[in-house]
């Protein structure tokens, strides 16, 4: 997936946290939501297009993808929560609801351990973050490239297939799509299991799971992993979803993230 | 020229059908399924053999390299076998270790013990090789985050320098290696430190190191002088750039060779071994080659401008007949006076005073091998030995304790 330009509703916003320019879209009203996206990048889909019809939507880049130096600031997860922990401060949001995807999932759930009275409710949809053996997650960068889909989506050959790969004729196209995935590849190389086991006991907010029944990416199996360490949390699987239900099941998903937040 | 029998050490009895049935020769080629330990015990007492051979033969130096999970390369550790060498080698080769992969060993003073107990055990005839590895054995096979590939080997290599020159105890406070005692026993024989040799397949970085730190650049690829040219053409105009001489002993290329004693000979003994190699062995997918922030934006951009997966792509679809091989360079195979008079011109092309010649091939049998590298010590090294004579350089980054043959003049192969 690629950066959109903003569309007519929704800002950029370029905010200084540290050493590093965050970039922020942002659109609607009300409640502040904050949305970290997955590996695939920052995109403005309609998935951010419902929840900005009653909440003020906050979706951030991933920093240190395209020309910036970022990952130099940032050698670990820990610096990372601390990232966004600053960026709420710069933003002047207090308290804040949080939905992430994936690795933003990931994120998320680390941001919510580390400032448990931050985060007062938390979507994660397919979020990674634990490792089973029976269960491996498969190696995105030690793949072809063209069996992504097949990971990703439960249906392979719906459009969305063509956001996942770049055009290979395309070299800047590639170049900016490696760096990106470089930046995320950064904090979970090489198995996505970096201690959140260890942390998630300090999370809170009551928690959505939201995860595609035909996931072959993260595996449903480890929903479990979330739920039997949360406090406060609900799954709802979506059939016929795979690892982008918000995009593959857009309607059923909406319904229940919309009626979760307030 | 220096000529170095650089040895990979292959395994020479991969399935037929090897490149169809499996995903790669690197990194996933099921171990127990194809890697028979009863077959790599005899190809390890043949490859000391060879190497030992070459060193009776008069070649300047022998190599060896570092791969992991790889079954055109499974000497896991170099220093094991020049350590074997280093004690087997009477002519006094240079014992090229080319090399260790810096930002796989934490903290990295064992790769300053090692290459420092090599170096006295050899009696000061190590090079010391600190490549930067490749993302299949860096990311892949030791699961070193990509983008910590550079900062890692940067600072072993910082590490690594000053545990051989500093007087210790020292307190050395890095990113990825802290250490309160820095204090290596023995140091170096060689003063300040051995040689340092670079070796890579064209990052930028790796030759602004080699003109900052006076280090030689190796440019190791399958694919021969042709393709190499574009590469050498940027090491020597950031060279120049950096206001560095040319001294073509700065620089050093591998060349994989055939050496008959006709060119007609040459087709019918090799052939085989050598589609061995590029079929077989070289069947890596893609995504191997460069996970995600193994290189850097700069070399990322630097290999987009100069279409390096382009030609890496145009090379690999080449067919691989003998005639495609030599005349792309991939191969340099016949007599030895063809042999000589290819391997002039592309020392010359690239500017290069180091060849590390790839003498055993895919599955090259033993004896074949042998002969190899006896047609080459006695009838090519000679023709090529003072190619660079006439522009006067003096090879600076030759270990000290190994023989220089360059400058005696004695016939090579006179020794044996």
């Amino acid at each position: 997936m690629t950066t959109t330009a903003p569309s007519s509703n929704v800002t950029e916003r370029l905010v200084q946290v540290g050493q590093i320019q965050a970039r922020v879209l942002v659109a609607g009203t009300g409640d502040p939501v904050l949305f970290i996206h997955g590996a695939g990048g920052l995109w403005w889909d309609p998935f951010l297009d419902a929840l900005a019809e009653g909440h003020t939507v906050y979706a951030v880049e991933h920093p240190g993808g395209g020309e910036s130096d970022a990952l130099t600031h940032l050698p670990g997860i820990w610096e990372l929560v601390l990232f966004y922990d600053e960026l709420l401060d710069a933003l002047e949001l207090d308290t804040v609801q949080v939905v992430g995807h994936s690795f933003g999932g990931m994120v998320a759930a680390e941001l919510a351990s580390n400032s448990p009275r931050r985060v007062t409710k938390l979507v994660l949809i397919a979020p990674i973050g634990f490792w089973r053996d029976d269960a491996p997650i498969p190696d995105i960068a030690g793949i072809p490239p063209e069996t992504l889909p097949g990971l990703v989506l439960a249906d392979p050959d719906s459009p969305l297939a063509a956001m996942l790969i770049p055009p290979a004729d395309d070299p800047q196209a590639l170049f900016e799509a490696a760096m990106r995935m470089a930046s995320v590849l950064h904090f979970i190389w090489p198995i996505p299991e970096k201690g959140l086991s260890r942390r998630i006991h300090r999370l809170s907010a009551p928690t959505l799971l939201i995860w595609g029944a035909q996931d072959k990416l993260v595996d449903p199996v480890y929903a479990e992993e979330f739920t039997s360490r949360l406090r406060d949390s609900r799954l709802e699987l979506i059939e016929g979803a795979g690892h982008l239900p918000q995009l593959e099941s857009p309607d059923v998903v909406r319904g229940h993230v919309l009626d979760f937040l307030s | 020229m220096k000529s170095i029998f650089f040895h990979l050490m292959p395994y020479r009895d991969l399935p037929e059908d090897f490149e169809s049935k499996y995903e790669s020769i690197w990194v996933t080629p099921p171990n127990s399924e194809l890697c028979d330990p009863r077959k790599v015990a005899q190809y390890y007492q043949w490859n000391l053999d060879e190497l030992e051979l070459a060193d009776r033969l008069g070649f300047d130096g022998v190599g060896v390299n570092e791969h992991h999970q790889n079954g055109y390369g499974f000497m896991a550790s170099p220093n094991l076998m020049a350590a074997s060498l280093a004690r087997r080698t009477p002519n006094n080769s240079a014992i090229m270790v080319l090399g260790n992969t810096l930002a796989l060993y934490a903290p990295a003073t064992r790769v300053a013990e090692e290459f420092a107990m090599l170096d006295v055990l050899s009696n000061g005839r190590l090079a010391a090789g600190f490549p930067v590895g490749t993302s299949m054995d860096v990311n892949f096979c030791y699961g070193v985050p990509p983008t910590q590939t550079r900062p890692r080997y940067r600072e072993a290599e910082e590490l690594i320098i000053q545990a051989w020159t500093r007087p210790g105890p020292f307190t050395f406070n890095g990113k990825y290696n802290q250490l309160r005692y820095v204090n290596p026993w023995p140091q170096p024989l060689q003063k300040p430190h051995p040689p340092v040799w670079l070796a890579g397949g064209g990052s930028v970085e790796t030759w602004e190191l080699a003109g900052k730190k006076d280090y030689t650049y190796s440019y190791l690829s399958f694919f021969g002088a042709k393709f190499g040219k574009k590469l050498m053409d940027g090491f020597w105009a950031k060279m120049d750039e950096m206001g560095v001489d040319r001294n073509p002993y700065r620089a050093g290329f591998a060349q994989q060779i055939c050496v008959s004693e006709t060119d007609e000979r040459a087709e019918k003994e090799y052939l085989e071994h050598v589609t061995y190699f590029f079929k077989k062995c070289l069947h890596i997918p893609p995504y191997f080659f460069e996970a995600p922030g193994y290189r850097t934006r700069k070399s990322t951009e630097f290999a987009i401008k100069t279409n390096q997966p382009g030609d890496i792509a145009a090379a690999a679809a080449l067919e691989k007949n003998w005639k495609t091989l030599n005349e792309e360079g991939f191969i340099i195979g016949g007599s030895p006076a063809t042999v000589a008079d290819r391997l002039i011109e592309a020392a010359k092309t690239l500017r290069v005073g180091n060849l590390h010649a790839l003498l055993q091939i895919g599955s090259m049998p033993h004896e074949l091998t042998k002969k190899n590298i006896t047609l080459f010590a006695e009838e090519v090294m000679p023709r090529i030995r003072h190619i660079w004579d006439a522009e006067g350089w003096t090879h600076n980054w030759w270990p000290s304790g190994a023989a220089n043959r360059a400058v005696t003049e004695a016939p090579a192969g006179a020794q044996a």
